[in-house]
């Protein structure tokens, strides 16, 4: 039985290094290809050897499929694809394409500049491997080969995100990324067809959250600002160049516009410019309110959002400063962190999930005295504040994507495993589907049931379509016999009679002769017709025939008769059937033999 | 299958195609060479227009390519090629009954609206005091002289919509990507693919499992800005419509380009204005980059390019946001982050600016000499009725004609006498003769069905048999108003076998590599969609009505049929196994008759045959039947 596999090299029952690998009718796919912000060692990368262990991937994989630019989901590419070796197609979407080396390129300038590590990949490699990327257009059918043919749909997130679909003949898979069900100022909400897949793989970072409102979280979040900068503190929120950042950017910017503030905003490393641009050039990704008023006044000039340097941080008086990278473990936000956590004043603003291992995890579960490198510890007074910004799916936002794309069954990744527990409960109950969390390393085979799609001919189908009856009724099924005939990959279905024709082969006429003795007082035609009568008011729904050539026909059922030479009454039915009409023929020569009704 | 053919011009196609129970409108081209009859509607009021004798200027009046060969309500789907073949739309779904859905990409959409709006501000922006209808009447159009007279089917010409209808028609459309398949009701899958032409232009296929459409609407081979024509998905098609070949055969797009500079740039040297009347899409793109690399070589360093139209920012916005739907080099400009298109960096330096009209801004920032794009290409309508005034009377200004859907010599008719120089430059990038004829060659379609003027060379180059499609078989032509029966024939239709119904198939093999298995189920259709399903087993039989019930119910599976022969001597052996010995066998021509002589019964054994001819002995019948039928297959 045809069986579809997944097994999470990463983000099994953990967040980080999402890397899947679904075998799906014979073909094998690499979903995600990502590092763990949480570790600096080998456990960095998805463990590539699990696929084979001696060298390339090429021939193990037939693509890679990479669903946003998020380095999670994307930092170990060029690792994979240029050191361990894969040259077979690589897809993601145009923003994706766009994004994703400018952030590697980034990654490898922390890890291999500022922390020195050799035996890492290159920029020559990034170009390489950007050179295998295939640019996914959403919703378009891409045809990876015969067989195999991907989807991409819309998944919020951040700039570019994508679901995919994946399909091998009547077999599906859905692979969600990260998602968000609400829109927000700059993207759109995650949406899916009902495509019914047989696993539907999803993220679950907020698998036991249930968000309250935006709005509040918003209103939230501006007081916090507004209250830290009037006692004259600075703000530092870390962020990532591109998502989170941009969103936090609209909603301070419109805020200050309204209040008229005038305490600056600053937007850490030169990435701003670039990243605000990308925005622009894909403003078709961004939400329907942006799209539609970009002529006018496009969202991603900022009047109030200023460039940052290093030296402002020592500068007087309140500010709001955007920093990189997002989770406090590296870069220019780490600095300011350390140089502003002395003085209660000030505060710092988590938006987004921290990967355990990283600062930004610690101080959020109330750590106040961290260790730094070298011996020297770093004592936090600043205010710790979490808000939930970033653009994941919630609970039920997971429960509404399921309802959206009705799969058979449901596989989480990307979450904690206590956490997926609660959530796989509530999706079984609710749906009755089997929910599945493996953890990294750890297969897990769903058995499909597909159908078998065969070419009916139209003659036969319009056949068995007219016999329900002038109009077609939806609720009432037609039974249909035909022959199949199965030659090489072709199935084809058709009437017995078209098939003997096809493959030439003859006809065999099976037929049986019955010869029923009758004692009936009446000349031959009276006794044919008293026949006809009787099997009349037996037989309804048949057609039955008295024909001027002294017979009876029941169907395609011959029926004569001829009396005996010596009795005139003493009569000889001769019944004849040919196989086909088996049963009504064996059945006839039965009631016959029981003689006629009395007049 | 049949296609209603409802627009004889050629580029500008409307045809309706129906196929497995669908009505698919291909495109709804707007025709608009009928306002060429109308005097110009002008901007400021023009003392010459309105001395002319006779006619009092009129609305731009269009004509609808559309008769009633058929109910437009009735129609599914309208799938739109590109941005020029979508600007009837709200003809067709508005006040028609239509209820169905258009299909569209996302720049085709953005685009259309941006002209059809333009369109509906040209048009109401020069409100008119009064028509006139009654002209239409035939006995008075008898009357009336010129051209006119003999215009065809003037009572279709209808006014213009307004922004209203615009908006209804356009929230019918539902986006689509390349490449993406879309079911209509189960039973046909459409899918646009990249055809080009211009942004987001397609063509598409439609399809079933056994039978596909390709419907080839306005496509270029020529690198231009938008993504390359797809031309591998077309093969296999069992008709292709070909529609939207270039309109000017003889006129090489490269060698047009090259003339449009030259005779700007020698018309400003001169100190004269260049005026270019152009749609606010399209080949405009292509002529400003060409120019961002002319003009520092040809010294135009500081001469100003306006660019004068209602949607003249969004257009120029819109290009640059549709990365996706472009060539390969401006795909990878974006990833820079840069831009797609220079004309950003020329409205960077100042050198080209843009004005929604000539009123406002741009009357204090006009500088001569200068070049002007503006529309409406027919000169009848829109900014360029103003400059057509203003410098139709110097000869050192010079009129440039890029676009290729109007006569120029007609567009400039109202206008003379005229001083100002004339240049015919039309840039039609759509397909030649020359190159359908390699594709056709490469995608190799059973049947083509194309508009009867590719059937014979231009009436004006008679002489020129290379100006026509020549094909085996030669391509089916059609007019307006034609109906055409598309020759084919649907022998298959795909149905699926569930899992259970599949596993208790027995296939037997009757030919090498052949194998057959008799297919008794219940067929479910549903959305088009047909499922073969096991049989239910018949709930038990209450005893007590047993024969009634076999009367009420014929038996569910009918009796298969029989092929092969029954040898003698094997039938003998197993009678033989059966306790039947005493068997007297007698030849005939076609084989033989068996004498069961105990059991007084014949059995007549030919090649094609058996008869079994028993009386009044069930018992026995039924187990001859058994034996004669182990040496037949059943099908």
């Amino acid at each position: 039985m045809p069986e579809i596999k997944v097994t999470p090299l990463g983000a099994g029952q953990d967040v980080g290094r999402s890397c899947i690998l679904v075998s799906i009718g014979g073909k094998n796919i690499m979903l995600d290809c990502g590092m763990h912000m949480g570790y600096n060692d080998d456990r960095r990368f998805p463990d590539f050897s699990y696929v084979t262990q001696n060298g390339r991937l090429t021939d193990f994989l037939d693509c890679v499929i990479i669903s946003h630019f998020h380095l999670d989901h994307c930092g170990a590419l060029p690792y994979m694809s240029e050191m361990v070796g894969y040259d077979g197609p690589i897809y993601m979407t145009h923003p994706t394409k766009a994004i994703c080396p400018i952030l590697l390129e980034d990654f490898r300038k922390i890890t291999v500049d500022k922390k020195g590590e050799t035996n890492f990949f290159t920029s020559q490699m990034i170009k390489d491997c950007m050179k295998k990327v295939v640019p996914l257009n959403l919703h378009q059918t891409v045809q990876v080969d015969d067989e195999l043919e991907i989807k991409a749909y819309y998944a919020g997130h951040v700039l570019g995100a994508a679901m995919v679909y994946i399909k091998v003949g009547s077999e599906s898979v859905v692979y969600t990324g990260d998602y968000n069900m609400t829109p927000d100022r700059h993207l759109g909400a995650a949406w899916i067809d009902k495509c019914r897949p047989d696993i539907l793989i999803s993220e679950s970072t907020y698998a036991t959250t249930i968000r309250d409102s935006k709005r509040c979280r918003e209103r939230d979040f501006l007081k916090k600002v507004h209250e830290s900068i009037e006692r004259g503190g600075k703000v530092l929120i870390p962020v990532f160049a591109l998502g989170r950042a941009q969103e936090l950017c609209i909603l301070l910017e419109t805020f200050w516009e309204r209040m008229n503030l005038k305490a600056p905003i600053y937007f850490s490393t030169g990435m701003t410019e670039k990243a605000n641009h990308y925005y622009k050039l894909f403003i078709t990704w961004t939400n329907q309110k942006i799209r539609k008023t970009f002529v006018q006044r496009n969202m991603f000039e900022f009047k109030h959002i200023k460039a940052f340097d290093r030296s402002y941080a020592d500068n007087p008086g309140p500010m709001v400063v955007f920093a990189t990278p997002g989770m406090l473990h590296a870069g220019q936000s780490l600095q300011i962190f350390k140089k502003w956590a002395g003085n209660e004043k000030n505060m710092v603003i988590m938006p987004g999930y921290c990967v355990q291992g990283t600062i930004g995890h610690k101080i959020l579960n109330g750590q106040r005295k961290l260790e730094m490198e070298g011996r020297a510890t770093l004592d936090v007074k600043l205010q710790v504040e979490y808000m939930s910004f970033s653009a994941h799916a919630d609970a039920k936002g997971i429960m509404q994507l399921i309802r959206m794309a009705e799969p058979r069954n449901m596989l989480l990744v990307h979450g904690e495993a206590a956490k997926m527990e609660f959530l796989k409960g509530k999706i079984e109950q609710e749906f009755s589907i089997d929910c599945y969390m493996p953890a990294n390393g750890e297969t897990v085979t769903v058995k499909t049931n597909p159908s078998v799609p065969v070419d009916m001919s139209v003659n036969l189908l319009k056949r068995e379509m007219a016999l329900g009856g002038p109009l077609p009724d939806p609720k009432k099924p037609r039974s249909m016999h035909g022959t199949l005939i199965m030659k090489e990959s072709s199935l084809k279905l058709v009437s017995s009679e078209q098939a003997l024709k096809e493959l030439g082969l003859n006809e065999h006429q099976l037929r049986f002769t019955c010869r029923v003795p009758l004692q009936d007082p009446h000349s031959d035609s009276e006794t044919l017709h008293r026949i006809y009568t009787h099997l009349k008011s037996l037989l309804k729904g048949y057609t039955i025939q008295h024909l001027p050539d002294g017979t009876v026909m029941v169907e395609s059922i011959v029926i004569k008769v001829s009396s005996s030479a010596e009795d005139a009454n003493a009569k000889i039915l001769l019944l004849s059937w040919s196989y086909q009409d088996e049963d009504l023929g064996s059945f006839l020569s039965s009631v016959l033999k029981k003689g006629l009704p009395k007049m | 299958m049949k296609l209603y053919c409802l627009s004889g011009h050629p580029t500008l196609p409307c045809n309706v195609l129906k196929f497995k129970s669908t009505t698919i409108m291909l495109d709804c081209g707007l025709d608009t060479t009928s306002v060429l009859n109308f005097l110009p509607l002008p901007l400021v009021h023009s003392p010459r227009l309105s001395k002319l004798p006779g006619w009092i200027s009129k609305d731009g009046t269009i004509n609808l390519e559309k008769k009633e060969l058929l109910d437009l309500s009735t129609i599914d789907v309208i799938l739109i090629s590109n941005y020029h073949c979508m600007m009837a739309l709200p003809y067709i779904t508005e006040h028609t009954g239509f209820t169905g859905t258009v299909y569209a990409t996302e720049p085709t959409l953005q685009i259309g609206r941006l002209l059809m709006e333009e369109l509906v501000n040209f048009m109401e922006r020069v409100p008119k005091a009064q028509s006139a209808t009654s002209w239409k009447n035939k006995d008075m159009q008898r009357l009336l002289p010129g051209p006119l007279k003999d215009a065809v089917d003037v009572w279709t010409w209808k006014r213009c919509y307004g922004i209203q209808e615009v908006n209804s028609a356009l929230s019918r459309v539902q986006l689509v990507g390349y490449s993406q398949k879309v079911e209509l009701f189960g039973a046909v899958q459409v899918s646009p693919l990249s055809s080009g032409y211009s942004l987001g232009s397609s063509n598409w296929i439609i399809q079933s499992h056994h039978e596909k459409v390709a419907y080839v609407s306005g496509s270029s081979l020529l690198t231009t800005h938008p993504q390359p024509m797809d031309q591998s998905s077309l093969k296999n098609s069992d008709v292709l419509i070909l529609t939207g070949l270039t309109q000017m055969p003889t006129a090489n797009p490269d060698g047009m380009l090259g003339e449009f500079c030259s005779n700007l740039a020698m018309t400003i040297r001169a100190g004269g204005n260049v005026l270019v009347p152009c749609y606010s899409s399209g080949v405009i793109y292509d002529l400003l980059e060409c120019l961002y690399q002319f003009i520092d070589s040809a010294n135009l360093g500081t001469t100003p390019f306006y660019f004068i139209s209602p949607v003249a920012n969004s257009s120029l916005e819109f290009s640059q946001i549709f990365a996706e739907w472009l060539c390969h080099n401006k795909q990878t400009k974006v990833y820079l982050p840069e831009p797609p298109f220079p004309h950003a960096e020329l409205i960077q330096t100042n050198k080209l600016k843009h004005y929604p009209s000539i009123h406002g801004d741009f009357s204090s920032d006009f500088r001569q000499p200068c070049v002007v794009f503006t529309g409406h290409p027919s000169l009848r309508f829109g900014d360029v009725v103003h400059f057509m005034e203003l410098w139709g009377k110097s000869g050192l200004n010079t009129i440039i004609f890029t676009e290729p859907d109007f006569s120029y010599l007609d567009a400039l008719a109202p206008y003379q006498p005229l001083a100002m120089k004339c240049v015919y430059c039309p840039i039609d990038t759509r397909l030649n003769f020359h190159q359908v004829a390699k594709l056709l060659k490469e995608v190799q379609p059973l049947h083509v069905v194309c508009p009867e003027q590719y059937t014979q060379p231009p009436m004006t180059q008679s002489h020129r048999s290379d100006l026509m499609l020549e094909l085996q078989p030669p391509p089916m032509p059609y007019r307006r108003c034609s109906v055409l029966n598309l020759p084919f024939r649907r022998r298959y239709e795909r149905v699926y076998i569930l899992p259970e119904l599949a596993h208790s198939l027995v296939p037997t093999e009757v030919k090498p590599g052949v194998s057959i298995a008799t297919v008794s189920a219940v067929l479910h259709s549903k959305d088009n969609k047909h499922t073969l399903q096991s049989v239910p087993k018949p709930p038990p039989v209450p005893p007590t009505k047993k024969r009634k019930r076999v009367m009420e119910e014929p038996p569910v599976a009918p009796k298969p049929l029989l092929s092969g022969a029954v040898p003698l001597e094997a039938f003998l052996a197993t009678l033989q196994m059966h306790g039947i010995t005493e068997v007297k066998v007698e030849e005939t021509a076609d084989g033989h008759i068996l004498h069961l002589q105990a059991e007084d019964t014949l059995i007549q054994l030919e090649e094609d045959g058996t008869h079994i001819v028993c009386d009044n002995n069930e018992p026995l019948r039924t187990t001859l039947r058994d034996l004669v039928l182990r040496f037949l297959q059943k099908l």
